[in-house]
């Protein structure tokens, strides 16, 4: 009955094709929103466990959160470097990590910062060392695999925070040396090139104490800062200059301190929580942001979108119930001849009615398939086209759970779809029939 | 194989199309229903394949009663295991190549397939080179022959063959009435033919004639 029911949809391939592209797209689109919902909360959760605050400079909180933790917006500003030693010498706090955004390496941002970095997101060295010298880094794992760096090699960064931004802008005179490279985690820090706070400023030629130690309340007079990260600044042509642009350049780096562009604070206890957003928020010029409140508002606000989306591809996967019904319902009767025949040949009752249920299911099948091929065929493609998807770490291949679900409701839908021509069916009065066309 | 047909009565309304037809089939033999159209033939078929019931008398196929006025007769399994049905309009499944029409006959008549026996009877036939064509592919001629190998690959005890000439000229009148007898004999099955084409009388040995609901010998 099944290879019958087969014949009789490719006797009629545009409506098969038809319908089966209905529910494909139906199915493409419901599980495209699945993915991108069920990744993007997962990804975020996983990105801001362990991270109860951050402190940037004013601006969108969600810019900062997106920026400092999931490393997918440019930064708000810069903070003062001693905005460290405040919060780190704050007993509510337990971890105060330090960020210095700015540069990045074939599209994969630089981040200057310490070794509790490696510890909130549980990172650990696969092989080489921790960055000790100034220009020393070790990559994430997803970037070694795809630039392919070894230890030993040296790198230059580019200005800005994508490939884009620093296309004309590279670091020549200061390149770092790929002296670790991080073992995977499924976290940002993947994605990611580690260095020094300090190196970050050499980079930018920022003088600064070599010593300089984030724990303690170094003078930071001679330390300085060329400005703003993500804006083309003149101070990157360093190297061959005349003595003109060197003494121009020598005079704004003396004008700059050096400068974080945020900090990831978690709270010791619980006091912590209500004392220290406050404090930031009232009584200095940055701004604290908590991650866990600003991702709710952003999935908040995808949802609202996600949804609408859904619901359209659900009345999509309707329609190709509906135009299955239609095919089947009208294939009915024009099928009387041959569904008379069967009946006369030994075929019962219910097994012409499974062959009119096969068809709906078998159509639902072939478009549940397509669809789902078809979502994940376009989720390479994004992951390959757009760099924001390879950044939020959005994987390809990775199908959950209710997808099942999804392939399951669409085909429930082929089925329902199919029960009443097939009931139909069941009532041919196969002596009528044959002696009419007779 | 023995056919048993015992005093059939049927009528539509007030019209009594059959009245007390009788008449026996035995293992092997051929007979001709002639009759014109609108004398009974048709529902007489009907009957005797166990696709309409009888008001009166009763259908039997080695003693099985496939018709009967009351519902206790097993049409279904009776013709499904014992008859091979040529139709008409020849009803061939047009989503089919003739192949897989064979394959699906006796898929349902007889629950396996016989490759050996598709394959010799398409070769009886001489349609073997157009196994892969769809019905609507295949001349009137090579359809006719298709109705006729679907139903003898089922290996059915009696053969019945409703009009199978009707349209057809002289010539191939002949060859399918030669053709039917022949694959008759091949299966072993008993062979009845109803038609309104009495050139066929010339090769049965046995006829008879439907007239205002009566049968004849003739």
């Amino acid at each position: 009955m099944l290879t019958l029911a087969i014949a009789y949809l490719r006797d009629r391939p545009l409506t098969t094709i038809l319908n089966v592209l209905l529910l494909a797209i139906s199915v493409a689109m419901l599980v495209l929103l699945l993915q991108f919902g069920s990744q993007f909360e997962k990804r975020f959760e996983k990105d801001a466990e362990g991270v109860d605050l951050v402190v940037g400079a004013k601006g969108s909180p969600l810019q900062l959160i997106l920026s400092s933790v999931f490393h997918i917006d440019q930064p708000t500003g810069n903070i003062p470097l001693s905005s460290l030693e405040l919060l780190r010498g704050d007993p509510a706090t337990g971890r105060v990590i330090p960020l210095a955004l700015g540069d990045n390496f074939e599209g994969y941002r630089i981040v200057g910062t310490d070794e509790t970095f490696l510890d909130l997101h549980q990172a650990e060295i696969a092989q080489g060392a921790m960055f000790e010298a100034p220009m020393q880094a070790i990559m994430g794992a997803s970037v070694a695999a795809e630039t392919g760096a070894d230890l030993g090699q040296q790198f230059i960064g580019s200005h800005g925070l994508s490939a884009d931004d620093g296309a004309d802008t590279g670091h020549d005179h200061a390149p770092f040396e790929t002296v670790g490279v991080l073992a995977p985690t499924g976290t940002v820090i993947d994605r990611l090139i580690l260095t020094s706070v300090e190196s970050v400023w050499d980079v930018h030629g920022i003088a600064h104490d070599h010593d300089h130690d984030h724990g303690s309340d170094a003078d930071h007079a001679d330390h300085d800062h060329h400005g703003e990260h993500g804006h083309a600044d003149d101070g990157h042509d360093h190297a061959k200059e005349d003595a003109q642009q060197t003494a121009r350049l020598q005079s704004v780096q003396s004008e700059l301190q050096p400068e974080l562009t945020a900090l990831l604070v978690s709270y010791r206890n619980a006091s912590g929580a209500i004392r220290i957003p406050a404090m930031i928020n009232r009584q200095t010029e940055m701004q604290a942001a908590v991650p866990a409140v600003e991702t709710a508002r952003l999935l908040s606000l995808l949802g609202v979108s996600l949804e609408g989306a859904r619901i359209f591809a659900w009345l999509l996967a309707a329609i190709g119930g509906l135009a299955i019904f239609v095919a089947l319902f009208s294939m009915a009767r024009s099928r009387e001849g041959d569904l008379a025949l069967l009946r006369v040949m030994g075929a019962t009752r219910r097994q012409l009615f499974s062959t009119i249920l096969l068809e709906g299911l078998v159509t639902a099948a072939a478009g549940a398939a397509l669809g789902w091929l078809l979502a994940h065929s376009l989720l390479t493609v994004a992951r390959n086209s757009f760099a924001t998807m390879r950044d939020l770490g959005l994987s390809a291949w990775q199908p959950v759970s209710q997808e099942g679900l999804i392939i399951l409701a669409v085909l429930i839908i082929g089925m329902v779809a199919a029960i009443i021509p097939a009931l139909r069916v069941m009532r041919v009065d196969p002596a009528a029939i044959l002696s009419r066309a007779g | 194989m023995q056919l048993q047909v015992d005093a059939i009565g049927k009528s539509y309304g007030t019209t009594a199309v059959l009245k007390g037809v009788s008449f026996s089939l035995s293992d092997g033999e051929q007979a001709l229903l002639l009759g014109p159209s609108g004398s009974g033939k048709s529902t007489l078929l009907n009957i005797i394949c166990g696709l309409q019931r009888p008001d009166q008398g009763s259908v039997a196929i080695d003693n099985q009663v496939i018709a009967s006025p009351d519902s206790t007769a097993k049409s279904d399994e009776v013709r499904r295991t014992s008859l091979g049905i040529v139709f008409q309009t020849l009803r061939l499944v047009s989503a089919l190549s003739l192949r897989a029409n064979l394959e699906l006959a006796q898929k349902l008549q007889t629950g396996r397939v016989d490759s050996g026996l598709i394959d010799e009877s398409l070769d009886r036939l001489d349609i073997s080179h157009r196994a892969g064509a769809r019905p609507f592919q295949l001349s009137q001629g090579e359809a006719q022959r298709a109705a006729i190998a679907r139903a003898v690959v089922v290996s059915p005890k009696l053969l019945i063959a409703d009009e199978p000439t009707s349209a057809l000229d002289r010539e191939n009148t002949r060859r399918v009435a030669e053709l039917l007898i022949e694959m008759a004999k091949t299966v072993g099955a008993g062979l009845l033919i109803a038609t309104h084409d009495d050139r066929l009388g010339d090769f049965f040995p046995q006829n008879y004639a439907l007239d205002q609901g009566e049968l004849k010998s003739c």
